[in-house]
């Protein structure tokens, strides 16, 4: 025994800098490694999703029917929500939470760190196989992201594929939230309590619990669509004393939670960022966190909100109206924190502060037609109409996709040693803001006035709006070109000092730009005080 | 060697194992919705995925047993594994309740209200005039023909007893393990997943007769569909649970637990335990209520 473990030991802890070529990247143990490549990715399918919105804008440009077919027009809906969902935002946010949390917790690196690697190869495998639906007999999917049956059953060979994909897609999430809780309980530094934790990793750590919890029961629902269609299972089929609406009530319990997966994180960024700029404390520090575990616990009793036009007794309905309007006072609690961190600080504008500034206004517009939509007599109008498409573009691009790009902004100088190019990403910042409400904004009204979702032709009194709607989505689109030369030349600027910014908070600006490939090989003993303690 | 793996984390090297089970993943995916969609040659790329998996599985579990054994990890590593675990198991938990969820609101909700139940009148009246809702059925269909349930009492009702014995025997041979008791440990541990592969055994004889003398099938509406899914991916998580227990057994006659390491044995009993619970569930609503 002794004989293996001298062996095993002996190039144990030599310190392994990254191995040479390809083999680093696809044998990876490295949290930043694979951060790095989970953001790739992420941005990769962010341009892929983001060519299916464009083809979805252009036939949506004019009335009548001008480029595409109406099939194929729906899979051009279905996949671009799902890349977006799937392949873009939640990976986004997990490569952020793989380069930061275990410099913010002091950890050398994530618990699991080939479960890790393993989280994001899985997601190549299942993306290229959702994308190589788009040749196959009876195209891509074309049932929206959300999958209904009977219609989803209609699907031509790309079904499997689907359900399968969905469920590499959960695998994927499920060991990469593992990964992450276990990292913040056992790898945080010991003089690290959980209340002093970063906000950034307190939001993880509650979306990584609720990725635990739901990710599986989408995988069951996925499962029932494939026996009934496979198998002769009757979940989905009256005939047989199932149900298609129970589908729904499944996918919902997972769906609405899965929003909540795509923003708390964002909350996080952005109650990182925003006390950097501010040069203040984050307000109520405390009812932050307070009020991210409410939002995750109510987040799970709001799911028919979805629903409320397929059907169910009055008591669900008056019960899932109040639960969802509920939620809106945690969340009114963060916005009124983040406005008060703000408050009498001196405040500077540079691109992350700006993107979540933009974070906290357009992100408060989304939650108010949220409410709008959770009043259920309210709902049975606005539901499937473009006032819904308006209302979660607003929570997830100006929101979701606002922080990603706050936070990416925010850490790239820790990451590559170097100061991004700040007029260009100024003007990113201002073009994509001013796009995306170009963009969103008309839709609101659309909706409002009752043109359908997922329609690729409409009357014509929708004109104007949708063909403002379509310039917004181009300009947004051709602004993210910005981004791309902006990361490029990410490391052509000056080199950035360690603190990056003005006496920021957190560990990860203690060590130095960019951060070594193993940053805490023990954990630090001191941590640097938080900004509140520095002001009493 | 030791002092090392006391005050510092185990960072692993490079592995080339994750890689390989995306491939296996990618082959047995894609090999099994090409089959799915009719084409047999679909079944032995899945057969080529599998058999990738399972050589990726057992070749990260010899590195990690071979870490273990070498003494690489020190109390930290043991907890994350056993986080780990833990958390995994309660993702088990949720999958399981993804389908407990549909049996609940097919016997609750939807099947009372096909029969008019609640404000459902012409539900009933228009679609399905006639059907009475009742517990078990296979709705206003019909859908698989007459069938006849399957009772708690016989062979459910010795499977109950058998899974729960083995709760008990492997907690003995935990107890055994922890005082250092090497035979009994080894005894009841194999006594353990010995009942385990009974319970299978049984479960597939139940199943022969279901689809035999009942005529109860997975085809035999919503009462075949939620009691072979929810019986099925238990039995298989059974399956899964008994071999974990078997290759814990091989690593207990090799000698690799210690009282206070051994964190494989405690996961594979945990999951054991996790597979039990699941059954009483199914016990009490697929069988009995
Ligand atoms: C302020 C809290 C929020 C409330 C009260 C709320 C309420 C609602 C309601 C009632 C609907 C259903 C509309 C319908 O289909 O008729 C809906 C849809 C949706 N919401 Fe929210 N929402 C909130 C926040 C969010 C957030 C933070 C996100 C994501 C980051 C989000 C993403 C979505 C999505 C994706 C849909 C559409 C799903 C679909 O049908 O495809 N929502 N929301
Ligand atoms: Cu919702």
């Amino acid at each position: 025994m002794s004989t293996i473990a001298a062996e095993v030991n002996d190039h144990a802890h030599d310190d392994h800098g990254p191995a040479k070529g390809i083999k680093r990247w696809l044998f990876a143990t490295n949290h930043k490694d694979i951060g790095t490549m989970y953001l790739i990715f992420s941005f990769a399918m962010f341009l892929v999703g983001g060519l299916m919105a464009l083809v979805i804008r252009t036939e949506l440009f004019q009335p009548g029917l001008q480029f595409v077919h109406p099939e194929f027009f729906n899979q051009m809906t279905t996949m671009h929500a799902l890349i977006m969902v799937f392949g873009a935002v939640m990976p986004a946010f997990v490569g952020l939470a793989n380069w930061m949390i275990p410099m913010m917790v002091g950890a050398p690196d994530m618990a699991l760190p080939r479960m890790n690697n393993w989280s994001f190869w899985i997601l190549p495998v299942a993306f290229g196989i959702l994308i190589s639906t788009l040749w196959m007999d009876g195209g891509a999917p074309a049932s929206g992201w959300t999958m209904y049956p009977p219609l989803v059953l209609q699907t031509g060979d790309a079904f499997p594929f689907l359900i399968f994909s969905v469920h590499l897609m959960g695998i994927s999430s499920i060991m990469g939230a593992i990964n992450i809780i276990v990292t913040i309980m056992n790898m945080r530094a010991p003089s690290m309590s959980l209340l002093r934790m970063p906000i950034f990793v307190w939001t993880w750590l509650i979306t990584a619990y609720l990725l635990i919890a739901v990710m599986p029961v989408l995988a069951g629902a996925v499962t029932m669509l494939l026996t009934d269609q496979f198998f002769g299972t009757s979940f989905f089929l009256a005939a047989g004393g199932g149900d298609p609406v129970m589908f729904q009530h499944i996918f919902w319990f997972f769906g609405h939670p899965e929003v909540y997966i795509m923003i708390l994180p964002a909350f996080g960024v952005v109650s990182e960022i925003i006390p950097t700029f501010a040069r203040k404390p984050l307000f109520g520090r405390d009812s932050m966190i307070y009020a991210a575990s409410c939002i995750a616990f109510l987040s799970f009793i709001v799911w028919a909100h979805h629903m409320f036009t397929v059907g169910m007794p009055l008591s669900g309905q008056l019960f899932f109206m109040f639960a969802t309007m509920l939620i809106a006072v945690p969340t009114g609690v963060k916005v009124f924190n983040w406005v008060a961190t703000m408050w009498k600080g001196a405040m500077t504008f540079e691109t992350p502060m700006l993107f979540a500034l933009a974070f906290v206004f357009l992100f408060t517009i989304g939650g108010f037609s949220g409410l709008m939509l959770a009043i259920t007599p309210a709902d049975i109008q606005y539901h499937d109409s473009y006032f819904v498409v308006a209302h979660f573009h607003y929570v997830l691009v100006p929101g979701s996709v606002f922080a990603i790009m706050a936070g990416v902004y925010y850490w790239l100088p820790k990451w590559t040693g170097y100061m991004y190019n700040e007029s260009l990403g100024k003007l990113h910042f201002w073009l994509s803001t001013i796009f995306v409400n170009l963009t969103f904004f008309p839709m609101h009204f659309l909706g409002l006035a009752g043109m359908p979702r997922r329609i690729p032709d409409y009357s014509t009194q929708f004109a104007d709006f949708n063909m403002i709607a379509s310039v917004g989505a181009f300009g947004f689109g051709l602004s993210q070109l910005i981004l791309i030369y902006v990361l490029l030349t990410a490391k052509k600027g000056v080199p950035a000092t360690d603190a990056v910014w003005d006496n920021p908070e957190g560990l990860e600006w203690t060590v130095p730009s960019p951060a070594p490939f193993h940053t805490f090989d023990t954990p630090p003993e001191v941590l640097p005080p938080l900004k509140q303690e520095q002001h009493a | 060697m030791g002092s090392h793996a006391d005050d510092r984390y185990y960072v692993p090297h490079e592995s080339h194992w994750p890689v390989v089970g995306s491939a296996g993943l990618l082959f047995m995916m894609v090999g099994v919705s090409i089959w799915l969609n009719g084409s047999d040659p679909g079944f032995w790329v899945m057969l080529a995925g599998v058999a990738i998996v399972i050589f990726m599985v057992t070749g990260w579990f010899r590195d990690v047993i071979t870490e273990s054994v070498g003494s690489m990890y020190n109390a930290q590593v043991d907890k994350s594994f056993r986080m780990g675990m833990l958390w995994f198991i309660f993702s088990e938990v949720m999958f399981f309740a993804a389908f407990f969820g549909a049996l609940f609101y097919a016997r609750n909700m939807a099947v009372p209200w096909l029969g008019g139940d609640s404000n459902n009148f012409f539900t009933n009246f228009v679609l399905w005039s006639g059907y009475e809702s009742t517990w078990p059925t296979n709705g206003p269909g019909e859908v698989g023909g007459d069938f006849t349930v399957m009772g708690p009492m016989g062979l459910p009702l010795i499977n109950t007893v058998i899974l729960l014995t083995s709760s008990v025997t492997i907690t003995i041979a935990h107890h055994a393990l922890i005082a250092g008791k090497r035979g009994i440990l080894s005894t009841f541990l194999a006594a353990t997943f010995i009942l385990g592969f009974i319970f299978i055994g049984l479960q597939a004889y139940e199943y022969v007769h279901a689809y035999n003398d009942l005529n109860l099938r997975l085809t035999t509406g919503i009462y075949g569909s939620t009691f072979f899914m929810l019986t099925g991916f238990h039995g298989l998580h059974v399956t899964l649970g008994a071999i974990i227990l078997l290759v814990i057994w091989f690593r207990v006659l090799k000698g690799h637990f210690s009282k206070d390491k051994h964190f494989a044995f405690e996961a594979a009993a945990w999951y054991w335990h996790f597979v039990d619970v699941v059954w009483v569930g199914l016990y009490i609503f697929v069988y009995w209520l």
